[in-house]
């Protein structure tokens, strides 16, 4: 398997703050890799220093060895993502954000493209619909079309279940674990939902104040920290980092 | 730069403009005012002064050519702007979207909105005040030439303070070309200014299309070399311009603005 994601000394500071305290991971092809941690852990900061919208401090991103500082456009071409605080624009409809964003990441036969996703997202009878006016189940099935159009090497999806339903997220993520398994590409999903994690990461990273405090397989990893369950384990890690920090 | 890329933000405002049609008539409306405003003063001050001054080529036309500026400036920031109201920066700044192509899409979305403006425009002025664009000779080529990429430097700095301050910040880009009118001479000749005004003037490239507007109706030779000064200087403000934006977007992107921008409310 190839990398999509190299992540090397990540480190952000803000004055006396530090978000993400040097991290390093990596993605491969045909593998989901959770990002757990609480609120404010460094999740978000990390994901927004993979697309190039959050310069880092110090470390490096390399997307198919594109280094996102030096080859931005090269590297943000391989790459999609799909976030609750980033849905499409309101103002225009389901299929011209489609066909817009569709433009900005060079999709070949972007018609064709674009029918299969509204399709696979259940999303035809909305496409003369103005995205600001649908529900918002509908925008993020929405948004994570828009992030599958140009079958991204690379997924991020920050919480991207977060607004959907219990039956059209057991969907999605089903998309999704299929997408990596047949596809090309490699996924970073960060959720709070440890349920969601379990099915469908084949690894996860535990970050919290900013380190990678765990690393390893969402069905071993609470067993082998003597845990019942990835919850179980995610609420000690979060109200005890420092134990694990010494582990 | 990738052609296509340029072409999907243009497409975005012109699917904006024609799918509502408040967004539509709101280019015309002010234009439409400002013509029949300063329209009838013409036909007034004509009729009511014994000057052998032609007040139409001046008032008037000086007016359609002031608002034809600000549309190109209004076309690129209302384009920005409509990326940061519909909190779309974090989709636009995290896609393989170059700065330069975001930059040329909404400057050509500005062009098409002007040449929109500016038909209309011509066709009141005609229709109604007997304005005729001949009267300016082939100088009216290098006079649109001049606030075409002067009105694209003011929209890309307008949009580079408000990507650095924020979309709170828009209304510190509206009255731009409001403080600038008065340095550069629409109504009147920049010796009228005071000494430290007339040096202002002198650098800012519009007041050599109004002095040439008032130069052709004093029959007056226009030098074609000051108009093309005119261009260049514009061409130097659009690359200071661009500068400043690609130096606004560096300072959000350490800082982590842009994503502020995207993800909290309007403040």
């Amino acid at each position: 398997m190839n990398l999509v994601l190299e992540v090397s000394g990540l480190t952000k500071t803000y004055k006396d703050i530090t978000a993400v305290n040097n991290i390093s991971f990596s993605v491969k092809s045909n593998e989901i890799v959770g990002l757990l941690g609480p609120n404010g852990a460094g999740k978000t900061t990390t994901i927004n220093m993979i697309l190039g919208v959050l310069e880092p401090t110090e470390g490096t991103v390399h997307i198919e060895n594109n280094n996102i500082a030096k080859k931005r456009s090269e590297a943000l071409s391989r790459t999609n993502f799909t976030a609750v605080y980033a849905q499409v624009p309101g103002n225009l409809t389901v299929s011209q954000n489609l066909y817009i964003f569709g433009l900005i990441y060079g999709v070949a036969n972007l018609q064709t493209r674009i029918g299969q996703l509204l399709q696979e997202f259940e999303l035809e009878r909305f496409k003369d619909v103005k995205c600001g006016a649908l529900s918002s189940g509908e925008q993020t099935r929405v948004s994570l079309a828009k992030a599958m159009l140009n079958k991204p090497h690379l997924l991020l999806l920050d919480e991207p279940t977060a607004s959907l339903d219990p039956s059209t997220a057991q969907v999605i993520r089903e998309k999704i674990k299929d997408y990596a398994a047949k596809g090309t590409g490699g996924v970073l999903w960060t959720s709070h939902n440890m349920h969601e994690v379990e099915n469908v990461c084949n690894r996860i990273l535990f970050l919290s104040h900013g380190k990678i405090l765990l690393e390893g397989n969402p069905k071993t990893l609470p067993q082998e920290y003597g845990k019942k369950d990835l919850e179980e384990l995610f609420i000690a890690v979060a109200r005890e980092p420092l134990t694990f920090e010494l582990t | 730069m990738k052609a296509i890329r340029i072409y999907a933000i243009f497409l975005r405002q012109f699917y904006l403009i024609r799918d509502n049609v408040t967004r539509f008539f709101q280019i015309f409306i002010w234009i439409t005012v400002d013509i029949a405003l300063w329209g009838f003063l013409s036909k007034y001050l004509s009729g009511a002064t014994e000057s052998t001054l032609s007040f139409i080529p001046l008032f008037l036309g000086a007016v359609l050519l002031w608002d034809f500026l600000i549309q190109v400036m209004q076309g690129i920031s209302m384009s920005f702007f409509e990326d940061a109201w519909s909190h779309n920066f974090l989709n636009i700044f995290a896609s393989p979207l170059r700065i330069s192509e975001y930059v040329t899409g909404l400057a050509l979305s500005g062009i098409a909105r002007s040449i929109l403006a500016l038909v209309v425009m011509l066709t009141l002025a005609t229709i109604i005040f007997g304005f005729s664009v001949f009267t300016y000779g082939v100088s009216l080529i290098f006079f649109l030439s001049i606030l075409f990429l002067f009105g694209i430097a003011l929209g890309i700095f307008g949009i580079s303070i408000v990507l650095r301050l924020g979309p709170s910040a828009e209304w510190f880009v509206w009255p731009i070309p409001a403080v600038l009118s008065p340095f550069v001479g629409v109504f009147y000749p920049l010796s009228t200014l005071p000494q430290w005004m007339q040096f202002v003037g002198h650098i800012l490239p519009p007041s050599y299309v109004f002095s040439g507007i008032r130069g052709i109706v004093n029959g007056e030779a226009l030098s074609i070399q000051t108009l093309i000064f005119g261009i260049v200087l514009s061409l130097v403000y659009i690359a200071v311009a661009y500068g400043i934006f690609v130096l606004a977007y560096r300072r959000v992107v350490r800082t982590g603005l842009i994503i502020r921008y995207s993800a909290e409310n309007l403040s």
